[in-house]
């Protein structure tokens, strides 16, 4: 059994915006509601990059946690999906959730009475599988289909990824070794602690240079 | 522990989630996840996918009844020619799919290419043709269109000639449709027509061909996975080419190095191992000063530019003389270390290949610019090599089709010139007397002579009568697929507008050009609803050359019309219909709901018999439509197709694909490229410029020749004498001698002389030397010249531009005149900033499209200004707020001010996307109602100033000066 979950690579994302807007049209999400954004740190300065951001789908959801109607469920790819029916739209997921992920729209068929609306990994809601009542709450059920997310899929450089969690780590991990250094911004910094006054991604006196700490090993075509 | 209260609460019986849970997700197992995931880089990994035109048929139960088509079309915004799939409900277009099996994307988009599903509901799409009446755009039919509109242009036509009426053309034209205006203009009479190229890649495409033969990419965004080391100069693929990085940061996992150099740190520098910022302008400068560091530790390859260069030594000179770092870094603004680290990294890392876009381009110099990175490239022997190459990436979807094919000034299609024998040429293609068309010129002369540019039309109305090359002014103008702010002098550009007869826009959105006309006419202006590319079918080029075909996916939305089929009810109003569709098939893809048209098969095989010049010849339909449906059996690296029905051929069949169809030659997928055979692909630099030079040969010296070639030294281009000479006219066909009789190998109807001489492995353009100098343009080796807005009149004595032209392209150009006042009115010290143009991702061209599509439209929402914090903080100007861009032509425009390092301190920056404001003021009464784009803004090219190429009158849009003012009141 999977257990889906996102990545994405900051060594490979453009911030070009594709993520965003193949879930905008794929759900045909109204203006002003965001499922998935992208996040940029140091903007047009050495060290510039970006994640697409949406809900993480987390294994141990503080969103599942807290909610007071008990709406969320969790499918069996570990996907974290809710119930528009039960929600109250009472925003207590939006103060557990790390990353900004619940929306709540004001109008329209995902904002009925403000309800709480979010990323489902493409995999619709508790209605029955791409049935039309699934697709005007929630949006398309690509699971169902056996499709991956559209974001991830339409990626300009493949930097998102979203999947199974175990294939997306050998993806990333062939990556790592192929480069010789890991992600220098998000997730690895904290974890192994960089040293004080290091700037992850950007060389003093050459901006943007960075070479990488070991010589790539030759050959390979995994991309 | 965890956080989740109740773990367990799915699967209480009973409860509404239990029951939801009973009809959930097919899971997906490994297999299907690495089907869909597209993360492997073969593409013959993606076999598995569901198999083409089958995808979306099994549909849920309560859709059961819907009929679902799926259509494999290409994106119409970008030269990456990403593949999409487009699935079509009962005829509306409901999803579309991404095409993992394409090898030049993969399934992967931009935001525009994930987006593109908009165009299939087109809300604020121009939807009926209309005309101007008293200020306002009224509804018209089209017969009242045809007839009103054909009838002016007919009176203009017959008062003021042929000439007096401009015709600018489009690059979102496919290949047919490009080709068939260029044939239509030519019918009118007239060489006034043009298109995107012009202000893209005109002096790419005039600079790069006279160095070594074709002006076009030498290699592909797949090739840039071979390289070592990438130089982008004057290109922000992040946000111009977004999916082209698909190649170079896999390029880049596996060792290359990836070089940026540009004024500002773009989102592609952001990738980049190496980082310089240059000054606006200077590029010749920069490169001879890598070329001098080069020079100076032997890191040129001798036997290559021996064998295969002309002139390297007096570049040397002119280098080692002009270009020490000092000068590099007056001019410049870069010290010595970062010219030598960019120089050594090229040498040490090769192949090594240069990128380059409009940063280099649109200059006035952009000419010069182009050759030095030729240059630079055939120093370190990296032209005709996999992995190196100058990989230009070309603008809109098909700039590089319409360029090949379409409405030139200076040339028929397949770059055949203007001259008698070219137009001799069509007319026997087209099935019309030479005589016939002469007749509908003013003149001969006139017929010889190459039009005005799309740059520069504004002058062909307002210029002075006895300055300009023809005999009346410009009375209408058609624009038919252009947006007017991609144009600089905006501000002109309205007086132009409002001295005109008539303006004509022909395009699926009313366009900028229709809100600037009415908000300075009162009559006179029509606007014609045109179909998109997803609306009809036909054959469009990328920028690697490969050509691909576009499967129809929606019927022509509301009130539309295809071009070509606009184009044959004109032609039939002037009164040449049977001329113009003399060897098509005819057809009405929508029965009586809309007109005829040509069938694009029938036009492109028009042009497969015609093209012969640059192999547009091999690509037959049938070819075309057989490599879409078998996308995933061609390699990623190297587009070849491995076994299959494509075998041996590469992707798109990149031109030249020489001969006719049935040669089956496979297409080149790197130009120039002496390690493979002819027949695979391989080629060698075009003997175009004679055999030598003041006693230098021009030929290829010895051993050096294409893989398998019996001649294994230079010769000359291929005519029927040499032929005969050679002793290999016998082994053309009778009916072929009979064709090819008297005539060379781009004449030769028959294509024998192609055949033959590639049978014996030999290019069919000779064997040549690349030209390091090019003697006939106005600086054979490049000059650095300032611009003619310079930021630094100190070095403008030193460097100045070049003298003005009297008749160039038809119309006088100032160069010295403007410096020079410029100077004298101190012209910096007011306008202290210098103001350069480029893209956003979002958006594409004049953005009138994109900016109405509600998806793209919401991610950027705000025309703005990049200024450095320096710069932002001496005029009290704060981050988000609005100030006034001004510029010497005494235009301002209202932007938000973004502070940001992206720029340099002197440096400004606002996207070419914008339009719908003017000088402050919404111009959404302008537009007609309901067509307006959702996102309008200050268009930059309203404020932007005089300067156009020495060679190709391509406009400066990346150096110019302007102040910005914190806005008052």
């Amino acid at each position: 059994m999977a257990r889906m979950k996102f990545l994405c690579d900051a060594e490979r994302c453009i911030e070009c915006n594709s993520c965003v807007t193949a879930c905008k049209q794929e759900h045909e999400i109204p203006w002003g509601v965001n499922r998935r954004r992208v996040v940029t740190i140091n903007d047009g300065v050495p060290g510039e990059r970006s994640i697409s951001v949406a809900c993480m789908h987390c294994s141990d959801a503080p969103c599942m946690a807290v909610c007071p109607v008990d709406c969320f469920y969790k499918s069996e790819d570990g996907v974290v999906l809710h119930d528009k029916d039960l929600c109250i739209g009472c925003g207590y997921c939006f103060y557990a959730c790390p990353f900004g992920a619940p929306q709540f729209p004001q109008t329209g068929a995902f904002g009925v009475r403000g309800k709480m609306d979010k990323c489902t990994f493409c995999a619709g809601g508790p209605e029955p599988d791409r049935s039309a009542a699934e697709f005007q709450k929630y949006g398309r059920n690509r699971l169902a289909e056996g499709k991956l997310p559209a974001c991830a899929e339409m990626c300009s450089t493949k930097a998102l990824l979203g999947g199974d969690g175990d294939m997306i780590a050998n993806i990333y991990r062939d990556r790592v070794t192929h480069r010789g250094k890991g992600g220098e911004v998000w997730g690895w910094a904290t974890a192994y602690k960089l040293p004080a006054g290091g700037t992850p991604g950007a060389q003093p006196g050459a901006p943007g240079a960075a070479p990488p700490a070991a010589p790539p090993p030759a050959g390979g075509t995994k991309s | 522990m965890l956080l989740t209260r109740k773990t367990d609460s799915a699967g209480t019986p009973g409860s509404r989630l239990y029951r939801a849970m009973g009809a959930r997700i097919a899971t997906m197992d490994r297999r299907a996840f690495l089907k869909r995931s597209g993360l492997v880089a073969g593409a013959g990994a993606f076999a598995s996918q569901l198999p083409y035109g089958t995808m979306g048929k099994a549909q849920a139960a309560d859709e059961a009844n819907v009929k679902t088509e799926v259509h494999r079309t290409v994106c119409t915004h970008c030269s990456v020619g990403c593949s999409i799939d487009a699935v079509v409900e009962n005829g509306v277009w409901t999803r579309q799919e991404p095409v993992f099996d394409s090898p030049l994307n993969l399934g992967a988009h931009c935001a525009k290419g994930a987006s593109i599903r908009e165009h299939g509901h087109g809300e604020l799409r121009l939807k009926t043709p209309m005309k101007l009446v008293n200020g306002k755009y009224q509804k018209i039919t089209w017969d009242q269109a045809i007839n009103e509109l054909g009838d002016k242009l007919i009176a203009i036509r017959k008062e003021s000639g042929p000439d007096a009426v401009f015709w600018v053309g489009s690059s979102k034209h496919s290949n047919e449709q490009a080709y068939l205006l260029r044939k239509f203009v030519s019918y009118f009479g007239s060489n006034n027509c043009d298109h995107q190229a012009r202000i893209c890649h005109s002096t790419t495409v005039a600079g790069v061909a006279n160095t070594w033969g074709y002006g076009a990419m030498t290699n592909s965004y797949n090739d840039m996975q071979n390289t070592k080391c990438a130089l982008y100069i004057g290109s922000n693929a992040a946000e111009a080419h977004p999916v082209s990085l698909l190649h170079m940061l896999h390029a880049k996992e596996t060792g290359a190095k990836m070089v940026v150099v540009d004024p500002r740190f773009t989102r592609t520098a952001a990738k980049a191992d190496y980082y310089v910022r240059i000054r606006s302008g200077t590029d010749v400068a920069f490169i001879f000063g890598m070329l001098y560091h080069i020079f100076k530790n032997n890191w040129q390859d001798d036997k290559y530019i021996h064998d295969r260069v002309y002139g390297m030594d007096k570049v040397k000179e002119d280098v080692m003389a002009k270009w020490s770092p000092d000068k590099v870094q007056e001019v410049t603004g870069i010290p010595e270390a970062e010219v030598y680290r960019v120089a050594e990294m090229m040498a040490k890392n090769r192949p090594s290949t240069i990128v380059w876009c409009m940063g280099q381009t649109q200059h006035s110099t952009g000419n010069a610019f182009v050759r030095a990175s030729c240059i630079l490239q055939l120093a370190l022997g990296n032209v005709g090599v996999s992995g190196g190459g100058t990989n230009i990436f070309r603008g809109h979807d098909n700039v590089q089709g319409a360029t090949d094919v379409g409405p030139n000034p200076d040339s028929l299609p397949g770059y055949y010139g203007v001259a008698q024998g070219s137009w001799k040429h069509f007319a026997a293609v087209w099935g019309v007397d030479y005589d016939w068309i002469l007749k509908q010129f003013a003149s001969q002369a006139m017929m010889e002579k190459p039009g005005m540019t799309v740059s520069r039309w504004i002058d062909g109305v307002l210029e002075k009568n006895e300055l300009i090359d023809q005999d009346s002014n410009l009375r209408a103008i058609v624009y038919w697929g252009h947006a007017p702010n991609s144009q600089t002098r905006g501000k002109e550009m309205v007086e132009a507008m409002k001295k005109l007869d008539v303006i004509a826009i022909i395009d699926p959105y009313p366009s900028a050009t229709a809100a600037m006309a009415a908000m300075v006419r009162k009559d006179n202006v029509y606007l014609l609803p045109a179909a998109t590319q997803l609306e009809t079918s036909g054959s469009v080029t990328a920028s690697n050359r490969s050509v691909q075909w576009r499967e129809r996916v929606i019927r022509p939305l509301f009130d539309s019309q295809t071009d070509h089929a606009i184009m044959y009810a004109f032609a039939k109003k002037f009164g040449w219909g049977p001329e113009f569709i003399k060897n098509y098939e005819m057809w009405k893809p929508d029965g009586d709901a809309k007109w005829e048209e040509p069938t694009p098969e029938s036009v492109l095989r028009e042009i497969n018999r015609s093209t012969w010049t640059i192999g547009y010849t091999g690509q037959s339909p049938e070819r075309l439509k057989l490599h879409m449906k078998n996308q995933h059996t061609f390699d990623v690296k190297s587009l070849r197709a491995q076994g299959g029905p494509c075998d041996g051929d590469y992707y798109g069949l990149p031109w030249p694909c020489y001969g006719t169809p049935e040669i089956k030659h496979p297409g080149s997928p790197n130009l120039y490229d002496q390690s493979k055979n002819m027949m695979h692909g391989g080629g060698c630099f075009r003997a175009n410029f004679g055999v030598e030079r003041d006693g230098v040969n021009l030929l290829a010296e010895d051993g050096s020749y294409p893989k398998d070639c019996e001649i294994t030294t230079g010769y000359p281009e291929f005519d029927h004498v040499l032929m005969k000479k050679l002793g290999w006219w016998d082994e053309l066909t009778d009916a072929e001698k009979k064709a090819a009789e008297g005539k060379n190998w781009k004449t030769d109807l028959s294509g024998g002389i192609q055949r033959v001489t590639m049978k014996h492995g030999a290019h069919p353009w000779g064997n040549a030397k690349a030209r390091a100098v090019v003697w006939n343009f106005p600086d054979g080796i490049p000059q650095h010249r300032e611009p003619l807005y310079s930021p630094r009149p100190d070095l403008v004595a030193k460097y100045p531009t070049h003298d003005d032209k009297k008749a160039f392209w038809r119309l006088p150009t100032l160069y010295k005149t403007v410096q020079d006042t410029n100077v004298k009115d101190k012209v910096s010290e007011k306008y202290p900033l210098i103001l350069t143009s480029g893209r956003l991702v979002e958006y594409e061209g004049g953005g009138d499209e994109t900016r109405s599509n509600r998806w793209l439209a919401e991610l950027q929402q705000e025309n703005f200004v990049e200024i450095n914090p320096v710069d932002a903080n001496d005029r009290g100007v704060r981050n988000g707020e609005y100030v006034w861009v001004k510029t010497p032509t005494g235009a301002q425009i209202k932007v938000k001010a973004m502070v940001t390092d992206r720029v340099g301190k002197g440096t400004t920056f606002i996207p070419f996307h914008f339009a719908g404001w003017w000088m402050g003021r919404d111009m959404l009464e302008f537009y007609p109602e309901g067509s307006a784009p959702i996102v309008r803004g200050e268009a930059v090219n309203t404020a932007t100033t005089y300067g156009y190429d020495s060679v190709t009158m391509m406009q400066e849009t990346k150096t110019t000066l302007c102040q910005v003012e914190k806005l008052t009141a």
